[in-house]
């Protein structure tokens, strides 16, 4: 199990420092230090061995978090757990910063105190914790019997991520579909692979514990009901999509979606993620991207992209932004396009486009002439992939989109919703949002 | 608030202040200076002088700072035992608070301060709080158990505390029930795995994770068990968390091995893994890290899985450097899909990072010699790279043609021209001995053999080892093959034993027969194996179960890394059961290859793309050949050429130095000598130190053969004295061992001797010479490998130092002192050796290095 747990600045100088178990020593805070952060050679892996102690790393901005181990651990689970904590941290002061962890160090050793004992992470889930780990250390003396004993049922209890007894006036519920396109493309335009992956976050405000479902038009689950009524399935002529995979917030239940394909649960209050699907079937690619990219000597480049909208006219597209990559030796660039705002960024290495909105079966191109510095091709530039981003937002009266009532996404795929509360008030108001990142191809190599 | 003032306090005379602070009266300032004193904690001063001060705040009503003063007690009780004392009194107050999170507290506290006294006044309060009322303070008392375990598992068992725990498995609150860790202590059985999968679907989700971990130890009794296990465990491979599906795929791997390979339950099983793997895959790169390492194990033992999923793997232009896709591609690599895989691999050869597009054109050739039908479109691959002149590409490009060479003899010779274009860009010993060996092996089509061995003969000396033997053996097959142009032979001398061993073959070989030297030197060579780079199936197995964790990170059973014995239970897949008769799953079959062949090398390093050959010469073994899988890490000489057949041919072995004819060049001669010398020894002395026996191999894991042994050295001899006990309950014959080529290149001096059958319960005490004439190379590792006649076994163990060290080693202080200035500056590293347990005898010293027989790796 995790043995220690140390986060460090970007000088490695250690900021917090937790140990576990007695086989980490002091002298292991150092090795890591020395090993990984001040290594000669940037270290690639994120898992360590130095001198049979074994460390895990992941880096936010500039800090460190490394998780220690002498023992045969779960690595996955380590990972977790300090993606978790990062998570955690966030959540009771933002970013993750020196400034930050600085000033709340005592809480950080509070919370490490609770979230990992003897080396086995606990309940750590935020919302919990945020109802007997609070920055104002002597609440818990106020505190009612009935209080104290709520709060730790609830951190041992089923259902440890929400408490009871949360009241809103609105109920409301928000929706945010985030997909990304993800499609390699050779610079011929074939199509080498593709695959959506897409998170629907939601961000629920519900009163006491509300009993939620559900639904999507994932092809099995049409399949099934089909058999039952099979006119109704033809009725909504809503095509059904194959999805690959998809994993859940802890929080629903996976037996019953095992069983029933059904996706059912007691939502967190505020903010989180309800699951992540992917798809590699029948994806509709919502725009099509045309690089071309002529060089002109040995000085110059120029590139022109053409985007065309590959949906439905009546569907709008909103904040476009395409990113194309541009060499490091460029001294400067001319842009020139039919349609929103261009600008080259020197910081990013990349002109970036921006369009407010663009309806379906449209067009629309732009092209650059950029100004290259003589080099002698020290570093290769890498020829990133051009990307784009672009979101579809849908709001609509709950009325509308409750059980069955289709809501069409763009591109995918992700099609009925249904809400269905059992005993609580009804949502007043839903809000959908789809966002797409999109990143079509590789730029076509360089003569 | 801003706490980062406590930071930046480093006045002198602080502790002094701190300590006036916190005999404060104010409780206010007193919780800012405990504050004060943790900050400088976990800067790493010292603060243990402020330890009566810190627990007289104690004593609180302010939670916060209770905590602070908790945590300093964790850190400094072990060097306060008996201060520490005081604060018992305050713990076991507390446990009995209204307060429910304060009981937890004081409890866990409690747990972690390891000072045995303190353990003793532990066990009343933990009683008590393991039946509290409160289900926070019950699970947290139930960790406490696995903490006192830790430090005394004799008192946990006396005073009753497991059958406690059994109680609480079954406690109403899913939360405790959560097995936790403490059931790691528990045994299993068939109750309490009902049990565990109940709560499977109500604790959370590191709950799980144990929980699956836990269920990953059992071992069901029959393939029934397996699947209704298997069914309720699928469900995790919807969670969100990685840690639980890759735990529940190790689950599944684990029991799909006791099922039926026609059940139907058994394909639906398969075509459940694929998803989430692909998943995982799009979380985080650390958790993308773990989960490819594993994929590469699962597709090892499964490549059913996702054989059809081979475009996941595909390298996108973000991912880091260390995703290890490649090496999967390679694995799914098949006849259908070797044209996108050699589209892919094309394109990132042409990418900018300098070790990925290694990589990349290495795995051309891995894809050429694996799927036969694409070796040409590989090779025409290969000879585009070439022709762009990137210099480390076209030398990588090279190595991996020699490869191809070797698996598909005379048929690509036609790309020959265009390498010897290359020649002058070539600087890479690798590259360069690459080239060596083509030219030597395809010397009779090579119009000027002669005069490109000569250019590289130019620079003997500069070249690296790998390079000179590469060029010795060519040298010696050109003169074979085109006896009427070839010059004299190599008259270079060199410090290095093992060119000087191959030179002194070649030479006697070509000076009594040259008939036999050239059946030996130009002997067809066997064809290298598709996968080279295979783990080997019982470690395969082990690191199977060991799915999720460090193991199957580093690809290392967690005896490799993780101290002591706890822990460290050795793993291994169910046996499938009787009621599915099924044959040998194909993947296990080729266990060990039939002794004598040389090429079923396994090497476990993980870096799959690392040397499908290394031109080093395997030490010439006497004695009968053994399964050469033995030889776990890096390859076997499968290119030298020369000595390989020799191993075949018992005949020639290796004689003593006695037998080198007298009339030998002067420089060579000499040479050998000063070897010969290191081995014979002069010294007198009676043998040094010896480490009492010590288990190398348990029974358990060979088949019921026992061998404990120690290493020795009597007379300037070294020996291995091994204990051989039989254990299980057929008599063993034909014994025979084998090293690994190892730091000091120690090998057998004469074969293992068991002169009768060894009968069950039987123990036969042996010593083998040992000499260090074996090749020097690698990790400081001693892995050995022991077969009978029921299998082959490897363990590996490390040896003293000191049976090394020569007896005259003794040299003049005044010499010692010359010999030190004459080592260059820059090879000096200096380091402090902090916390070491100078344990006497084991720890090898700090060895200064002119006094050492052979050269010491440099640290």
């Amino acid at each position: 199990m995790i043995g220690g747990l140390f986060i460090y600045n970007h000088k490695g100088e250690v900021l917090i420092s937790r140990v576990y178990r007695d086989d980490i020593g002091r002298n292991a805070v150092d090795a890591f230090r020395v090993n990984v952060i001040h290594a000669r050679q940037q270290v690639r892996s994120p898992v360590t061995n130095i001198a049979r102690t074994s460390f895990f790393h992941v880096k936010r901005s500039n800090i460190w978090l490394a998780a220690v181990t002498k023992q045969n651990v779960n690595a996955a689970m380590v990972f977790e757990f300090l993606y978790k904590m990062c998570d955690v941290m966030a959540a009771y002061f933002g970013k993750i910063s020196e400034e930050n962890i600085k000033n709340n160090f005592v809480l950080i050793y509070e919370l490490l105190d609770e979230i990992l004992d003897f080396g086995y992470p606990q309940n750590s889930e935020t919302g919990a914790l945020k109802t007997f780990i609070t920055q104002q250390g002597i609440k818990s003396q106020h505190q009612t019997k009935e209080e104290q004993s709520q709060i730790t049922s609830q951190v041992t209890g089923q259902i440890g991520w929400r408490r009871e007894g949360i009241k809103y006036r609105r109920n409301e519920l928000f929706l945010d579909v985030l997909e990304s396109v993800n499609l390699l493309m050779s610079p011929q335009g074939q199509v080498l692979s593709a695959h959506v992956s897409g998170r629907v976050v939601m961000k629920s405000y519900l009163s006491g514990m509300p009993e939620c479902k559900f639904g999507m038009n994932d092809k099995i689950v049409i399949e099934k009901q089909g058999k039952g009524t099979a006119d109704e399935t033809s009725k909504s002529g809503k095509q059904s999509i194959a999805i690959d995979d998809c994993t859940f917030h802890q929080c629903v239940r996976l037996s019953k979606f095992d069983s029933e394909r059904s996706i059912s649960f007691i939502p967190p209050d505020g903010e989180f993620e309800l699951m992540r699907y992917r798809t590699t079937k029948d994806i509709i690619l919502p725009f099509r991207v045309i690089p071309l990219v002529r060089e002109v000597g040995r000085t110059k480049l120029e590139v022109k992209v053409v985007i065309k909208s590959n949906f439905k006219p009546s569907l709008l597209a909103q904040k476009i932004e395409v990113r194309i990559p541009t060499p490091l030796n460029t001294s400067g660039v001319q842009v020139i396009c039919m349609k929103g705002k261009a600008k080259y960024k020197a910081s990013e290495n990349a002109i970036v486009w921006k369009i407010k909105r663009m309806a379906g079966m449209k067009e629309s191109q732009i092209s650059a002439e950029i100004e290259l510095l003589p080099t002698n091709d020290k570093k290769k530039w890498a020829r990133p992939p051009i990307s784009m981003n672009f979101e579809v937002r849908q709001r609509r009266g709950l009325e509308q989109c409750v059980l069955g009532k289709t809501l069409e996404i763009l591109p995918v795929n992700l099609c009925t919703y249904h809400l269905a509360d059992d005993e609580t008030e009804t949502p007043e108001r839903s809000d959908f949002n789809s966002q797409t990142h999109f990143f079509p191809c590789r730029l076509p190599p360089r003569n | 608030m801003t706490d980062s003032k406590y930071f930046t306090t480093t006045k002198k005379g602080e502790i002094f202040e701190l300590k006036a602070e916190l005999n404060s009266d104010k409780k206010e300032k007193k919780k800012e200076a405990v504050k004060k004193v943790i900050a400088s904690m976990t800067v790493g001063k010292d603060v243990s002088a402020l330890f009566p001060d810190v627990v007289n705040c104690m004593q609180t009503d302010n939670l916060e700072l209770k905590k602070l003063v908790y945590l300093y007690l964790m850190n400094y009780a072990k060097s306060q035992p008996d201060m520490a004392i005081m604060a018992v009194n305050t713990f076991v107050k507390d446990c009995e608070d209204p307060n429910p999170l304060i009981r937890a507290l004081a409890v866990r506290t409690m747990g972690c301060i390891r000072v045995d006294k303190i353990t003793e006044y532990l066990c009343e309060p933990l009683r008590k709080c393991l039946k509290d009322e409160d289900p926070y303070v019950r699970k947290t008392a139930a960790v406490c158990v696995a903490k006192l375990h830790d430090i005394n598992a004799q008192l946990v068992e006396d005073q009753g505390f497991l059958d406690t725990l059994k109680d609480l498995i079954s406690d109403s609150n899913p939360m405790i029930a959560e097995s936790h860790p403490s059931s790691n202590l528990l045994d299993l059985n068939p109750q309490s795995i009902n049990k565990l999968l109940t709560a499977l679907n109500e604790c959370t989700e590191w709950g799980q994770i144990f929980i699956l971990d836990c269920l990953a130890n059992y071992t069901p009794k029959d393939d029934r068990e397996a699947q209704s296990i298997c069914e309720r465990v699928t469900p995790r491979l919807s969670h969100a968390n990685s840690a639980v599906v890759l735990s529940a795929v190790k689950v599944l791997m684990k029991f799909m091995e006791m099922l039926s390979k026609d059940l139907d339950y058994y394909g639906t099983l398969l075509k459940k893994l694929a998803p989430p793997l692909v998943t995982l895959l799009s979380a985080e790169p650390e958790l993308q890290y773990v989960a490819l390492r594993n994929i590469n194990l699962i597709v090892q033992k499964r490549p059913e899985v996702l054989k059809h999923e081979m475009k996941v793997f595909f390298v996108k232009y973000n991912d880091p450097i260390y995703l290890e896709k490649l090496d999967i591609m390679i694995r799914l690599a098949s006849q259908a899909n070797i044209a996108q895989v050699l589209a892919e691999l094309k394109e990132y050869a042409t990418e900018v990072d300098v070790d990925f597009v290694r990589k990349a054109v290495r795995a051309i050739g891995r894809c050429a010699i694996k799927v036969e039908q694409s070796a040409e479109r590989c090779v025409s691959t290969l000879l585009d790279l070439i022709q762009t002149k990137v210099n480390y590409v076209v030398q990588e490009a090279i190595v991996v043609i020699k490869d191809i060479f070797r698996k598909y003899p005379n048929k690509y010779e036609s790309v020959i021209a265009t390498l010897c274009e290359n020649l002058d860009s070539l600087d890479e010993p690798e590259a360069r001995a690459a080239m060596i060996w083509i030219v030597g092996e395809y010397a009779e089509r090579i119009d000027n053999a002669d005069e490109l061995l000569e250019s590289f003969l130019e620079g003997f000396h500069d070249e690296s080892a790998q390079v000179q033997l590469q060029l010795l053996t060519a040298i010696v097959k050109l003169f074979l093959k085109k006896p009427t142009e070839t010059q004299e032979l190599v008259q270079q001398d060199s410090d290095n034993p093992d060119l000087r061993d191959r030179g002194y073959i070649y030479w006697r070989l070509l000076s009594t027969d040259p008939v036999a030297a050239k059946e030996v030197v130009l002997a067809e060579k066997p064809l290298i194996s598709e996968e080279t780079d295979l783990i080997e199936p019982t470690l395969l197995d082990e690191l199977i179960c060991c799915i999720g964790t460090l193991a199957s990170v580093y690809h290392k059973p967690p005896s490799a890394f993780v101290e002591g014995g706890r822990g460290v239970v050795h793993k291994s897949l169910p046996p499938r059961t009787a009621s599915s008769e099924s044959t040998e799953s194909p993947e296990t079959a080729p266990a060990g290859a039939p002794p004598g062949e040389q090429l079923d090398t396994v090497p476990t390093q993980g870096d799959l793309l690392g040397d499908l050959l290394n031109l080093d010469l395997g030490p010439p073994v006497s004695g009968p050949p053994l399964a050469t899988s033995a030889v776990q890490m890096g390859a076997v000489d499968l290119l030298g050429g020369g000595l390989d057949s020799l191993i075949g041919a018992p005949s020639f072995v290796a004689p003593p130095a006695a037998a080198v004819p007298a009339n030998l060049g002067a420089p060579m001669g000499s040479g050998l000598s000063d070897l010969f010398d290191l081995t014979s020894g002069v010294g007198t002395l009676s043998g040094s130190y010896v480490a009492p026996k010590a288990v190398w191999l348990p029974a358990m894991k060979a088949k019921g053969l026992e061998i404990s042994g120690t290493f020795t050295r009597q007379a300037g001899s070294i020996s291995m004295d091994l204990q051989l006990t039989n254990k299980a309950l057929q008599v063993m014959t034909d014994f025979a061992i084998q090293f690994n080529r190892n730091s000091f290149g120690l090998a057998p001096a004469a074969p293992l001797q068991v002169h009768a059958p060894l009968s069950p319960t039987q123990t036969v005490e042996i010593s083998l010479p040992l000499s260090t004439a074996g090749t020097t190379w690698g990790p400081p590792c001693f892995q050995v490998a022991v077969k009978n006649n029921i299998d082959v076994f490897y363990f590996s163990t490390l040896y003293p130092l000191h049976i090394l060290f020569v007896e005259d080693g003794k040299m003049d202080r005044q010499m010692f002192l010359a010999t030190w200035k004459d080592i260059p500056n820059e090879n000096e590293a200096q380091f402090q050796i902090r916390d070491c347990p100078l344990n006497a005898g084991r720890a090898p010293e700090p060895c200064a290095c002119p006094c050492c027989p052979v050269p010491c790796p440099q640290p």
